[in-house]
C-alpha cells in the first residue's frame, strides 16, 4: 500500500474522529438537536436519550457501576481543574494538602499553582524514576493529617509510562484521602477500571479516543465513598449541579460511541499498535548510536514511544521530518518557552538529552509502512544533523563535553 | 510555528559546514552557546595572514533549525570579508534575512557571538605569535649591536 503524506504520528496531541464517531454524531446535530433539559417536548427527550446512553457508553469504558457517576465537562484540562479546585473547596475544613507529581499534565499542575498561589492549598510534587514510575512508599511518606486529595495521572502523555495505580490508590485508602487520576492518555487504550483499581475522581477526553474535541468527563465516585465536589461553574444547575452549561448533546453522543468502540477494539488494537511500536523502536534503536527510550519499556502504553537523540536537538529533527511527518519534539522549543520538556528532565536525564527527544504517537489508522518510512527517514535526518553537530564532533574525538566550560548566553 | 523559506532553504542546505584541521594557519575558533539551553555553535575562519581577509570560514552547529540557518548564513556573510567588517555583522542583520519570529532571536545572537568569539581567537593566537616572535628580537637586536661596535 502506498503511503499518504503527511503522516500523522502525533496521537498524544489528538486523533482523527473515527468515521463511525462522526456518523453518530450527525443527526444530533441537525434532526436531533434538543436541549437535554427540556422535560416537556420530544426534542428535549431525544436528547436527554442520547446523552444517557453515551453516558452509559462511556461508564462501561471505565468499569464505573452508575453512569450518573460522570460529569461532562468541556475536557481533560476542565475535569482535572473541576476535581482538583472542586475538592479542595469542598474539604477545606478537613484539609489543604495536596500530593501530586512532577510528570503531571499542566492541566494538573497549573491549578495545583494556583491554589498554591492563592493560600488555598500545599502541594506536594512527588518526583518519578528513571523510567517515570511514582513509587507508592514515597506517597505514603508525603500524606499527611492535612492531606486531602492525591492526584497522580494513570499515564503519562509523553513517555507513556503507566502508573501503579491500584498501589497508589490503596495508599491514599489507608488514609483515608481521596484519589483522583488523570486519565486521558490512557483511557480507552488500556483497560481501566475505576473500581478495582480504586479511583475516586477520573478524567479523561474524547479527542484522544478518536472522538471529537470540546467534550471530556469527570468520574466522581458516588459510593464508597461518597465524593462531593464543589462546581466550578455556575448556572442552569446542569449535571446535577456539579457542571452548569448546557450539555454539547452531538460531543457527548460522539464520546459514548467513541468509548463503545475502543472497548470492543481495545485488545486488538493494543496488540497491533504495540508490535508496530516496538518495531520503530527496535528500527531506530538498533541504527543510531546513543539514541535512547524515555519512559518504562514494559509499563508502558502501546501506542506511545519517546526517544532521545544524543547531541542533535529535538526541534531541527521534527523540521527535516515535518514536509511528510508530523510528530511532536517533547522539547518545547516548538512552543513559545524554550525550556526542554519537564517530563523528560524530571527522569533525570540531562538536560541536553531533555532538548533532544522525539514522541511517536501511533494510532487506529497508522499502517506498517508509514511506520517503517518514519522509523528510517528520522534515521537519515539523524544521521545528517549529527554531521552537522559540533558536539558529536567532540564527543567522537574523544572529549566529555561535561568538562567543556560552556559559554551560555 | 512556520519557517521563513531562507531558514529552509539554509536548513536543508547548509552552507560551510565543516571543520577546519587544527594545524590549519590563520586559524580562529569559536565555540558558543551550551548543550543545556539547547544551541551549540561552532564556527571557524581562516584568515589570510598577511591581509586579514577571512578567506574561509566553516561551521557545525547543535540547535534548532534557525541555529542552523543562522550560523550557516553568518559564515556566508563572512567570508571574504576583513576582520573588522566581519566584527561589525550585527545579530538584527541575521534575524532580519532570516525573518526570525521573536522567540527565535537567541539563534541570531548566539550567531553573532560565534563570530566575534572565533575573530577572538584568532587575534590571541596572533598575538601569542607576535609574542613568540618579539622574544626572537631582541637577541637579533643584540647580535646586530656586536656586531656595530665592531
Amino acid at each position: 500500500m502506498a503511503v499518504k503524506f503527511p503522516i500523522f504520528m502525533d496521537s498524544n496531541s489528538t486523533t482523527p474522529v473515527d468515521p463511525r464517531v462522526l456518523e453518530a454524531m450527525i443527526p444530533y446535530f441537525t434532526e436531533k438537536f434538543g436541549h437535554p433539559g427540556s422535560r416537556n417536548h420530544s426534542f428535549g427527550w431525544e436528547a436527554e436519550g442520547g446523552m444517557e446512553r453515551a453516558r452509559e457508553q462511556l461508564a462501561r469504558l471505565i468499569g464505573a457501576r452508575d453512569p450518573k457517576e460522570l460529569v461532562w465537562t468541556s475536557g481533560g484540562t476542565e475535569a482535572d481543574n473541576l476535581a482538583i479546585k472542586g475538592i479542595v473547596e469542598m474539604y477545606r475544613e478537613k484539609g489543604n494538602h495536596i500530593v501530586t507529581t512532577v510528570t503531571e499534565q499542566r492541566a494538573v499542575l497549573d491549578p495545583c499553582r494556583r491554589l498554591e498561589k492563592q493560600g488555598l492549598a500545599q502541594v506536594t510534587y512527588l518526583p518519578v524514576d528513571a523510567m517515570g514510575v511514582v513509587d507508592p512508599d514515597a506517597l505514603r511518606k508525603a500524606i499527611t493529617d492535612k492531606t486531602i486529595l492525591v492526584s497522580i495521572m494513570l499515564a503519562n502523555n509523553e513517555i507513556g509510562t503507566i502508573q501503579a495505580i491500584q498501589e497508589l490508590s490503596k495508599v491514599a485508602k489507608e488514609r483515608g484521602v481521596l484519589f483522583h487520576t488523570d486519565a486521558t492518555e490512557a483511557v480507552g487504550k488500556i483497560p481501566v477500571d475505576v473500581e478495582k483499581m480504586g479511583i475516586d475522581l477520573l478524567s479523561c477526553t474524547a479527542h484522544k479516543i478518536y472522538g471529537p474535541k470540546g467534550i471530556g468527563a469527570l468520574f466522581v465516585r458516588r459510593r464508597n465513598p461518597r465524593v462531593r465536589l464543589a462546581p466550578m461553574i455556575d448556572g442552569g444547575g446542569h449535571e446535577r449541579g456539579a457542571r452548569s452549561g448546557t450539555v454539547p448533546v452531538a460531543l457527548a453522543v460522539g464520546f459514548g460511541r467513541a468509548a463503545e468502540i475502543c472497548r470492543e477494539v481495545m485488545t486488538e488494537e493494543a496488540a497491533r499498535l504495540s508490535q508496530m511500536r516496538d518495531r520503530l523502536q527496535d528500527r531506530i534503536l538498533s541504527s543510531v548510536d546513543e539514541s535512547y527510550l524515555n519512559g518504562h519499556p514494559e509499563r508502558r502504553l502501546p501506542h506511545t514511544l519517546n526517544i532521545s537523540f544524543a547531541y542533535v536537538e529535538g526541534e531541527s529533527i521534527l523540521m527535516g521530518l515535518n514536509k511528510e511527518v508530523a510528530l511532536s519534539s517533547g522539547s518545547a522549543c516548538t512552543s513559545s518557552t524554550l525550556e526542554p520538556s519537564y517530563v523528560i528532565q524530571a527522569l533525570g536525564v540531562g538536560a541536553d538529552l531533555a532538548h533532544s527527544s522525539i514522541r511517536y504517537g501511533l494510532h487506529r489508522f497508522t499502517t506498517q509502512e508509514e511506520v517503517d518510512f518514519v522509523g528510517d527517514r528520522t534515521i537519515e535526518v539523524v544521521k545528517k544533523l549529527r554531521e552537522m553537530s559540533p558536539l558529536y564532533e567532540l564527543a567522537k574525538e574523544g572529549v566529555d563535553l561535561k568538562s567543556i566550560q560552556w559559554k551560555a548566553e | 510555528m512556520a519557517y521563513s523559506d531562507k531558514v529552509i532553504d539554509h536548513y536543508s542546505n547548509p552552507r560551510n559546514v565543516g571543520s577546519f584541521t587544527k594545524d590549519t594557519p590563520g586559524l580562529g575558533t569559536g565555540l558558543v552557546g551550551a548543550p543545556e539551553c539547547g544551541d551549540v555553535m561552532k564556527l571557524q575562519i581562516k584568515v589570510n595572514l598577511d591581509t586579514g581577509v577571512i578567506e574561509d570560514a566553516k561551521f557545525k552547529t547543535f540547535g534548532c533549525g534557525s541555529a542552523i540557518a543562522s550560523s550557516s548564513l553568518a559564515t556566508e556573510w563572512i567570508k571574504g570579508k576583513k576582520l573588522d567588517e566581519a566584527g561589525q555583522l550585527s545579530n538584527s542583520q541575521i534575524a532580519t534575512e532570516l525573518n526570525l519570529p521573536p522567540v527565535k532571536i537567541h539563534c541570531s545572537v548566539l550567531a553573532e557571538d560565534a563570530i566575534k568569539s572565533a575573530i577572538l581567537d584568532y587575534k590571541k593566537k596572533r598575538e601569542a605569535r607576535q609574542a613568540l616572535t618579539s622574544d626572537v628580537d631582541p637577541r637579533a637586536a643584540a647580535a646586530m649591536d656586536a656586531s656595530a661596535s665592531k
